[in-house]
């Protein structure tokens, strides 16, 4: 095949354009023993309680500073599944090509895909191609399962009044290198796209006692904060000097009359831990890879059940609300 | 403690502690309300001190008939829209640009001005609009636009204007209001014009102002600034002054060149304000000289309420707050916006809805 050219509806056609595309592009990259059978469908080994989640990934670029569309659509299923507790292993993939799609582009995604997936520790035991008319853009849908120990209740009902809430570290950066990107701004924010196993599991083994998990994505930790402490019938309470947030994005945000607090990431979370584990869980993380910036940011209380606020550097309070609409940037 | 932290200690004591008649303070532009929700200042005030939204927010105060004047222009054969993000979403008599982009009309949204120039070189045969609504602070902005589409030769660009001057409705606020007792004023106009712009205002009205920066630190200080003004104007019988809290940005005769610019392109004329209607002076045009790129501002220009229960123009003069309309948070919401404050981030009911707040 001619991995200079484009895709075109005939990769789609199920017939021989079809079979080189997948034995090419997907099948080294993904190879495992589930895989390589190719038969119509998966079997695989299991446990007691499976977490089971899906997630549809369209991103223009396709590819960004920091990831692209296939390390996103790794991460963003893999953490779903983490944010239960649940340690992932396998995941599906169905790949929308659009026709004019540059196979070399292809290739790159895919590459990024599986090597996104070896580092989490999944199998691509299942995937698909479909062609449809376009413009050269992408469309990726993933499935994953992960093992649930049974021992483990994380989940968004249980915030409890005294639990510290902590971050993983700084807000916004996958959000702010997108938009820097389609604007043509140069500046060195990356996205931060990254599968959260590594902490994850090392507060679970640690024994830290984590009450709920949220990877902090579209709508930011403003919009997470208020959804949870609906979840769980808490206050979310959290001090504006303590949030991490890099230099650069709080002035990129300053320039666009964007809020980090409503900024998505891509590969941070918010974890909900016994007080008096704060300090250790926060330094478990800042250990790990992807959690350098690591920090307590507040605590949940039970003074207005259902809202989230931010005590702001003069000592203000500033009620949190989800995100509304999409965060268009202001005239002046 | 440090001196800063110490001076902020006293200043919100003395906010919190208030107990004098009531004062209502005049926060005329909008990044001043964003960011005095943000900063969470409302809710360090005494209950005898009142913070008002004003008409600073360029998408708050743009009347319906500019936005319906965008929507058949953006219908026409050839011609694109180009807009801010902000005023896509504002409704016009009946819908909005956004909601006519879904009906195949041609609307492109930018970040800059400047942006407008790539697009009209890779489709010279297109005709582009820029939507030029703003305060002193835009206009520069758009003299350089046209600086560059005539030295470069770019004959497929015009603005339909909806320029606004702040002098006139600041102006035209004190004869028709009588509830502002001081005005916070807008930091950014400042930088451009100068603090002296107002005054004039100051003395006419006898109304202090104290010119905002837009940190918490800078805002807090100057909110204490002019509450702390009216006071002692009050008791000591002072004369009114005009003080710069912004220095480190702002200086009294603001920037010359800007100011230059403008003048070159463009004259005062009479403007439409969304629920207030023609204030003299208030706006600018294109000077009779470069109206081959104006695209048909100088008609007239209608104001009609999408919905009539909507009370954003009393909003906007500082007669009622937010939540003293019907449609607040329940028929207008930031997804489905009934008047212009709802639209804009720094549209105060925006605001007030996001923040929850209520003063």
């Amino acid at each position: 095949m001619n991995q200079k050219g484009k895709i075109t509806m005939a990769h789609g056609s199920g017939g021989r354009a079809t079979n080189e595309l997948i034995k090419e592009i997907f099948a080294d990259e993904f190879s495992n023993p589930v895989l390589d059978a190719m038969e119509d469908a998966a079997v695989v080994s299991g446990s007691k309680n499976i977490a089971f989640t899906t997630d549809s990934f369209v991103v223009d670029p396709l590819e960004f500073p920091g990831g692209d569309i296939g390390r996103l659509s790794v991460c963003g299923t893999v953490n779903d599944l983490l944010m239960r507790g649940a340690t992932p292993k396998y995941l599906t993939c169905g790949f929308v090509l659009q026709e004019g799609l540059e196979l070399s582009v292809l290739r790159r995604i895919v590459h990024s895909f599986a090597e996104t997936a070896r580092e989490a520790g999944v199998a691509v035991v299942a995937g698909d191609t479909k062609v449809v008319e376009g413009t050269g853009g992408l469309i990726i849908n993933t499935a994953g399962v992960g093992f649930l120990p049974e021992d483990v209740s994380i989940s968004a009902a249980n915030c409890r009044p005294g639990d510290a809430i902590i971050v993983s570290g700084d807000l916004g950066d996958h959000h702010a290198a997108i938009l820097s990107h389609r604007m043509n701004i140069n500046n060195s924010i990356v996205s931060d796209c990254a599968p959260l196993c590594e902490m994850v599991q090392s507060l679970i083994s640690e024994g830290i006692r984590v009450h709920c998990l949220r990877d902090v994505t579209r709508g930011g930790l403003g919009t997470v904060l208020k959804e949870l402490a609906e979840s769980s019938g808490v206050t979310m309470a959290v001090e504006e000097g303590l949030l991490p947030v890099n230099a650069q994005v709080r002035d990129f945000c300053g320039l666009m009359g964007l809020d980090p607090l409503y900024m998505g990431n891509e590969g941070k979370l918010v974890a909900f831990v016994a007080e008096e584990d704060a300090k250790r869980a926060c330094e478990i993380i800042s250990n790990c890879a992807y959690g350098k910036q690591a920090a307590v940011i507040g605590s949940v209380t039970d003074e207005m059940p259902g809202s989230a606020y931010v005590k702001t550097s003069i000592g203000g309070k500033r009620v949190l609300d989800v995100l509304f609409g999409e965060g268009l940037p202001r005239i002046c | 403690m440090t001196d800063i932290s110490h001076k902020i200690t006293q200043i919100k004591e003395w906010l919190a502690a208030y107990d004098g008649p009531d004062i209502s303070i005049m926060e005329v532009c909008g990044s001043h309300t964003a960011a005095i929700s943000k900063y969470g200042i409302s809710g360090l005030l005494s209950e005898k001190l009142h913070l008002i939204s004003g008409p600073g927010c360029p998408v708050c105060v743009t009347p319906t008939g500019y936005i319906d004047r965008l929507i058949e222009l953006s219908m026409e054969s050839d011609t694109t829209i180009v807009t801010f993000g902000d005023l896509i979403r504002v409704p016009g008599r009946k819908n909005s640009l956004a909601e006519v982009k879904g009906e195949g009309a041609r609307v492109e949204m930018v970040y800059s001005p400047m942006d407008i120039l790539s697009l009209a070189k890779a489709n010279p045969k297109n005709q582009y609009v820029f939507a030029a609504v703003g305060f002193e602070t835009t206009t520069p902005v758009y003299a350089m636009l046209l600086e560059q589409l005539i030295s470069e030769h770019i004959t497929n660009v015009k603005l339909l204007t909806a320029l606004k001057t702040m002098p006139e409705v600041i102006g035209w606020l004190c004869e028709h209001t009588e509830e502002i007792d001081g005005f916070l004023a807008p930091g950014h106009v400042a930088a451009v014009t100068g603090s002296d712009l107002f005054i004039p205002l100051c003395e006419k009205y006898r109304v202090p102002f104290c010119v905002a920066g837009f940190s918490a630190e800078e805002l807090l200080l100057a909110v204490y600034g002019i509450f702390k003004a009216v006071v002692d104007d009050r008791e000591k019988g002072l004369k009114p002054e005009v003080k710069n809290y912004y220095p480190s940005v702002v200086t009294a005769r603001g920037n010359e060149t800007a100011a230059g610019l403008v003048n070159r392109y463009f004259e005062s004329c009479d403007a439409v304000w969304r629920g207030i209607g023609t204030i003299s002076g208030s706006g600018r045009k294109l000077r009779k000289e470069f109206e081959q790129f104006d695209a048909g501002s100088d008609l007239p220009m209608e104001d009609h309420k999408k919905n009539q229960a909507c009370r954003c123009d009393q909003i906007l003069m500082g007669k009622a707050l937010p939540g003293d309309c019907p449609l607040f948070g329940t028929v207008c919401t930031p997804m489905n916006p009934q008047g212009a404050c709802m639209v804009s981030e720094e549209g105060s009911c925006h605001q007030y809805l996001m923040y929850h707040r209520t003063r």
